[in-house]
């Protein structure tokens, strides 16, 4: 059911691809940054200001629920490409930067899309993961992860604390999983 | 110039060209001026008996040529050197090159297939490809997109090909070949994808399927024999491929025959292993899981397994069986054995009667490993051969969804493909290890062909309490089941070791060194350091009198995605990430051969 959602916003990628093209050496956002921030919660997911989906750190150092399952599929689906951390691999660019740099529809459209760089000095290909529920049901944990990553709002490792799984994104899940 | 190299070549095949391919081969193999197969030899020593090179002269060692690939990315296996040929292989796209000796390397030939890339993101651990194999006046090269392709070892024209696998539900190729007799024996990968392992025979001539063995399923699929068949001295019974798994999951039960395959021609056998059975999530997949985590010994001709071992039942971990079966005769109690031995990834070390599959010594070849407490090895137990597993790390046991920590060794193994080396002379062999342990927390996964079949989230770290680095290259004692020293690296040692008659002992490093020890000590004799990380194997040839030896330089492989931004420590305070050492500030991607020899 989701993953028809995200098939269909994939689909909007290719006209959004204009939106995300990052300067050479930014300076990536910060966790204030309102791309960044989380400005409201809704059955324990977090978004921004422009309901984007985002992380949230309380003070003590809890995470919310999206961001450890994000951390755990991260490790599961990506990371043996992308390293662990999202710190990147001698062949795959680090996740954490990415997530950071790229527009999300356009991270989105990658992910279920693929993505292939093959010339002469490169043979880089990312495959697409539109059928693979374990990704694309998890697709918006994996990137608030990386964003949280990308700010080092959560540090390498796995989250020490996090929120409960609310009832919501239970039901998400199962409807999703099959 | 090529008609002088043409029967150059043709003089070195030319002294046994009545005789079968194999024993052609075989030839090849025991003059120690040629490299003429990955392994050194059929029985996998990675040993030459050349003695130009010695513990007293190799700290002169200079670099001789060098040779660029063209290719980034890791570069596993080695070179071969048949005559005045020496044939280069590279990573995905598999370029081979032929490159005469006696003209300074000039390129006689390349061969570069035409591969759809969307082979590479279905390869598990980066491109890597473990390297041609040399037979009948043949190169065969096992792309990896599992098309096996015959060329002519003169020329690199096409002789024949043909499809092994199927990429789109996850199969690919990252091994060697193994030329025996007139056939060519092939594996598969895909682990990490819910592949069926298999192991195929191809007839060497016209590249027709001879027969197909799986590692899971009908006995007609496994090859086996419920009656002759043995596991540990008893016959398996019907249907033993089948019956250690729930309804129909044996179909995607991984298995995947990826390692480094030796052969007896005496006993008429050949010995491999089986990888991890899919997912990585054990509470999905309830029984032993057969003939997953296996050791092999099968008839080359039928395909027919004589005997196996179950190492590690029920997999919990990703301790993959497929590492090297060393073979050797040694003294056993005063009697004479023809012995198999195998550094396992969940890290004990087998020691077996390859005739018989009778289980010898099964000992931790790091003190480190904690995941078990070690192997039953009373051969009237219920339990017998079986590793008596720790709770605390059992990830089945603490079940899903539950973070399972401090398990030694990680998922790469205590050792991984890295080959190791055997010494006649010292009676010692030489193994590269991980020195890494991991967090590890299962959970449910659902199947899609051709996508990743994982199931687990890893974390790993240096060993805890240790020396603080990630690797060790140690001597082992396979008799006594007993490290006789440990040289600590601070990366996991991923290239494959060499030991000559000069009393040396060869192996590189993931910072690009390429070290020469005292076989006996273990002490540093010599170092330089390659453009790039080592992941491949040393090998040694001789040419024109003089003695050379040749390493592939190029960072990648699962070393390159988990060592490459460094580990974190999770025992660290707040903060202290990055207190362990990034490869990533020691070496880049590259991708070179460097070959070495003594100043004239």
């Amino acid at each position: 059911m989701l993953t028809n959602r995200r098939l269909l916003s994939a689909g909007f990628v290719g006209l959004l691809a204009f939106v995300a093209a990052p300067g050479l050496a930014e300076t990536l956002p910060s966790r204030d940054d309102p791309a960044i921030a989380a400005a409201y919660e809704e059955g324990g997911r977090y978004f921004t200001e422009d309901d984007i989906p985002t992380f949230n750190v309380a003070e003590d150092g809890t995470v919310g629920w999206p961001t450890f399952s994000g951390f755990r599929r991260y490790h599961a689906e990506c990371h043996v490409c992308h390293g662990p951390d999202g710190e990147g691999s001698t062949y795959a660019p680090a996740l954490k930067t990415s997530a950071l740099t790229m527009d999300y529809y356009d991270f989105i459209g990658v992910v279920a899309e693929g993505r292939q760089k093959v010339n002469a000095s490169q043979n880089s290909v990312m495959p697409s993961f539109g059928t693979n529920p374990n990704v694309m049901c998890y697709l918006d944990d994996i990137y608030v992860y990386l964003k949280a990553r990308g700010t080092e709002a959560v540090a390498r490792g796995r989250p020490a604390k996090k929120e409960p799984k609310s009832d919501l994104i239970r039901e998400d899940e199962d409807a999703c999983m099959g | 110039m090529k008609n002088s190299l043409l029967m150059s070549a043709a003089m070195v095949v030319g002294l046994s060209a009545t005789a079968s391919a194999n024993e052609a081969l075989q030839g090849l193999i025991d003059d120690p001026k040629q490299w003429a197969i990955q392994t050194g030899d059929y029985e996998n020593t990675r040993y030459s008996e050349l003695d130009q090179i010695t513990k007293d002269n190799v700290g002169d060692l200079q670099v001789a040529w060098t040779f660029s690939t063209g290719v980034l990315r890791g570069h596993e296996g080695s070179p071969l050197v048949i005559g005045d040929m020496m044939y280069v292989h590279t990573p995905f796209p598999n370029i081979v090159y032929a490159l005469n000796l006696a003209e300074d390397g000039k390129i006689m030939w390349k061969y570069e297939p035409k591969q759809d890339p969307n082979v590479i993101p279905v390869m598990c651990c980066d491109t890597v490809y473990r390297g041609t194999a040399y037979a009948d006046d043949t190169i065969f090269l096992h792309q990896a997109d599992t098309t096996l392709v015959a060329l002519d070892a003169k020329t690199g024209e096409v002789k024949w090909s043909v499809v092994n696998g199927d990429p789109s539900i996850g199969e690919t190729n990252t091994a060697t070949v193994l030329p025996v007799k007139d056939k060519v024996i092939v594996g598969i990968s895909g682990g990490e994808f819910g592949i069926r392992g298999h192991v195929t025979a191809y007839d060497m001539k016209t590249g027709e399927r001879v027969w197909r063995a799986y590692s899971m399923g009908p006995d007609s699929d496994t090859l086996m024999d419920p009656e002759n068949t043995t596991h540990l001295g008893k016959p398996v019974g019907a249907e033993s491929g089948t019956n250690t798994w729930e309804g129909d999951q044996w179909k995607i039960g991984g298995g995947s025959t990826w390692g480094w395959y030796s052969y007896d021609a005496e006993l008429d056998l050949f010995y491999y292993g089986t990888g991890n059975p899919s997912t990585w999530n054990p509470a999905q997949r309830p029984g032993d899981n057969r003939w997953s985590m296996t050791i092999m010994a099968r008839n080359p001709d039928t395909g027919v397994a004589k005997w196996l071992y179950q190492m590690t039942p029920h997999d919990e971990w990703d301790y993959d069986g497929v590492n090297e079966m060393i073979l050797t005769d040694q003294e056993v109690d005063g009697k004479m054995r023809k012995l198999l031995t195998h550094p396992d990834r969940n890290g004990l070390a087998y020691t077996m009667d390859r005739e018989t599959g009778e289980l010898l010594v099964a000992e931790k070849f790091d003190p480190e490993v904690n995941w078990t407490t070690g192997v039953d090895m009373d051969p009237d137990s219920d339990t017998y051969g079986r590793p008596a597993v720790v709770a605390a790390y059992s990830t089945e046991q603490n079940g899903e969804d539950v973070n399972s920590t401090g398990i030694c060794p990680a998922a790469l193994g205590t050792k991984d493909q890295q080959p190791s080396a055997y010494s006649p002379k010292t009676g010692l062999f030489y193994i590269p290890t991980n020195h890494v342990c991991m967090d590890y927390e299962p959970f449910r996964v659902s199947y899609t062909a051709g996508q990743p079949y994982v199931g687990a989230t890893l974390a790993m770290y240096p060993a805890p309490g240790s020396h603080g680095g990630m690797g060790n290259f140690i001597a082992w004692d396979n008799i006594e089941g007993k490290i006789k020293w440990s040289i600590p690296e601070q990366f996991s040692v991923w290239s494959g070791a060499l030991a000559t008659a000069g009393d040396v002992v060869f192996y590189g490093t993931l910072e690009g060194y390429l070290k020469a020890i005292d076989a006996s000590t273990g002490d540093e004799l010599y170092r330089f350091k390659t453009p790039s990380g080592v992941i491949g194997n040393v090998m040694t040839y001789e040419h024109a009198g003089k003695q050379y030896i040749g390493i592939l330089s190029g960072i990648g492989g699962w070393a390159g995605i988990g060592l490459a931004a460094g580990l974190a420590d999770p025992n660290a305070g707040l903060g202290a990430v990055g207190g362990y050492a990034a490869l990533s500030d020691y070496t880049a991607l590259g991708g070179q051969l460097t070959v070495f020899a003594l100043p004239n």
